[in-house]
């Protein structure tokens, strides 16, 4: 058999005419993507169009309606009845693989910096302490908080609370990361440090979906852009193509708004550094 | 009287205080457990996805936050045997006050899980931690320390509450006083060390929690 040839030209993730509601609320229309390793693709649409959802469907967070899933060994048929859905082992499998990082850090309050990023490795692949202590440790030293490592999250400022959490999914040493917003709810002042560390993350080859506001951010990092339009793919293309020669109607007045608004914020930016 | 006759007179009674103050601890420990076990049940049957064991489960706090503590003990324990389910004054009284505890357990408990914000359970799972891992780990360390006042008011409460039992015949401080009373026509000086017995208790559970409390604000 040409497994192997075939593996190397695989994607990392397939998906296929995925469907999700949440009621009789259609929120995904039928969403197929195929992520390569090593890819950076950046998620852009207007709020309500499913991109958080779609997100949150490829580690199963949310059960998709309907769609097919390949994503390294995992085959996945979401249909109602189908035989290969995901089972709960599964599933725990698969988002030990996947890394996500959230708007709103979400870190464990009553755990130090330390401790939330042991955590999983301990508990979900039964690493030694000593082993997760060092993973975790060089992670903190890579994101210039080794002096943190024994402060509880509320010590820390938005900006490096959210590197954190970033360094809590990569100890798990993940195939795909998928950042929702991440540096949304950011002082403007502190986003920069969050995005050097995802762009230093692209670099080095770490496969990644990121929804973002960021044109810009999206235009230097990613590999690719998707533009998503009421539960659909309208746009999938190179960053320069979909974000400078929009073709749909919709995406360009998407951009208008968006980079009006970054116009907005980053005038605030500057009378209020 | 002189000071050491009034020693004399009451020496013969400290033994039997203690013994009495230590029924009301073991009372008040086992009613703590059984009011656990009905609030934890209570309070996942009112998350329940099943309409019956949460309208039961509504009713049940309804019922006993809107009665007396006393009906029901009196219900448990005059009631039941007319159903034909007769209890010892001692097991009726545990379980009466279980029950009662069991509503405002509930209660604390609800409050508690609501309190913990939902991405840190997403969080969680996101990076492959099981339900009960997240749970274990992550959900009920914060809940703990949400609830320990609410909860150190309970056990109080409970604590206080078992001198109800002295009406169904449980010999525990209450009664015990009474009957020294009865014999000896000194309701004043009794009644004053009930007093004390019972606060050196309270005391010292308000001591224990504000202990804990110290201990978990490490974090905030
Ligand atoms: N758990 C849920 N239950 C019901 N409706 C939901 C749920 N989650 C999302 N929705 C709905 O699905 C739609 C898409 O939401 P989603 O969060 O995916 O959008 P988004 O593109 O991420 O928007 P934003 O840019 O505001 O984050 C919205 O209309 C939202 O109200
Ligand atoms: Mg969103």
């Amino acid at each position: 058999m040409a497994a192997i040839a075939d593996n190397a030209a695989a994607p990392l993730l397939r998906i296929r005419d995925l469907r999700k509601s949440f009621g009789s609320h259609e929120v995904l229309k039928g969403i197929s993507l195929e992520v390569r390793a090593g890819e950076v693709v950046s998620i852009i649409g207007a709020s309500g169009s499913g991109k958080s959802t779609f997100l949150r469907c490829i580690n199963v967070m949310e059960m998709p309606n309907e769609g097919f899933f390949d994503f390294e060994d995992f085959a996945f048929d979401f249909r109602a009845g189908a035989r290969n859905q995901p089972t709960p082992a599964q599933l725990r499998a698969l988002r030990a693989r996947i890394g996500m990082v959230f708007q709103s850090y979400n870190l464990w309050p009553h755990m130090t910096v330390l401790e939330n990023v042991i955590e999983a490795p301990m508990r979900v692949k039964r690493l030694a302490r000593a082993e997760a202590v060092a993973i975790a440790e060089s992670l903190l030293e890579r994101i210039g908080l080794a002096d943190k490592r024994g402060a509880y999250p509320s010590r820390l400022s938005g900006g490096q609370q959210q590197r954190v959490a970033i360094a809590r999914a990569l100890a798990m040493k993940p195939r795909l990361m998928l950042f929702d917003e991440v540096t949304s709810a950011l002082d403007p002042e502190l986003v920069g440090e969050v995005l050097a560390l995802m762009a230093s993350l692209a670099q080095e080859g770490m496969t990644m979906l990121l929804v973002t506001h960021e044109i810009g951010f999206a235009r230097e990092v990613s590999t690719r852009t998707v533009f998503f339009d009421q539960g659909r793919i309208a746009e999938d293309g190179l960053p320069r193509d979909v974000l400078y020669r929009p073709q749909s109607e919709r995406l360009q007045q998407f951009l208008r708004r968006v980079l009006h608004e970054h116009v907005a914020t980053s005038a605030a930016r500057e009378a209020h550094p | 009287m002189t000071f050491s006759e009034w020693l004399d007179f009451f020496l013969p009674y400290v033994p039997g205080f203690l013994h009495a103050s230590w029924l009301v601890l073991v009372i008040t420990l086992l009613v703590i457990v059984v009011s656990w076990v009905a609030g934890l049940v209570v309070a996942l049957g009112k998350a329940s996805q099943i309409g019956v064991i949460r309208q039961a489960s509504a009713f049940y706090i309804w019922f006993v936050r809107g009665t007396p503590a006393l009906i029901q003990i009196f219900i448990v324990y005059f009631g039941l045997p007319q159903l034909g389910l007769g209890l010892s004054p001692f097991v009726a009284g545990v379980l009466a006050l279980g029950i009662n505890g069991g509503a405002y357990v509930a209660e604390i408990i609800r409050s508690g899980l609501s309190a913990i914000p939902r991405g840190q359970v997403e969080s969680s799972l996101a990076l492959g931690m099981s339900r009960s891992e997240t749970l274990r780990r992550i959900v009920l360390p914060q809940v703990v320390r949400i609830i320990l006042p609410a909860i150190t008011n309970e056990a109080i409460s409970t604590l206080k509450n078992t001198s109800l039992l002295s009406t169904i015949t449980v010999v525990e401080l209450t009664l015990y006083a009474q009957t020294i009373i009865a014999t000896t026509f000194r309701p004043f000086e009794f009644y004053a060390a009930t007093a004390v017995l019972y606060l050196i208790m309270t005391t010292l559970l308000s001591q224990i929690a504000a202990m804990l409390e110290r201990h978990n604000a490490r974090y905030l």
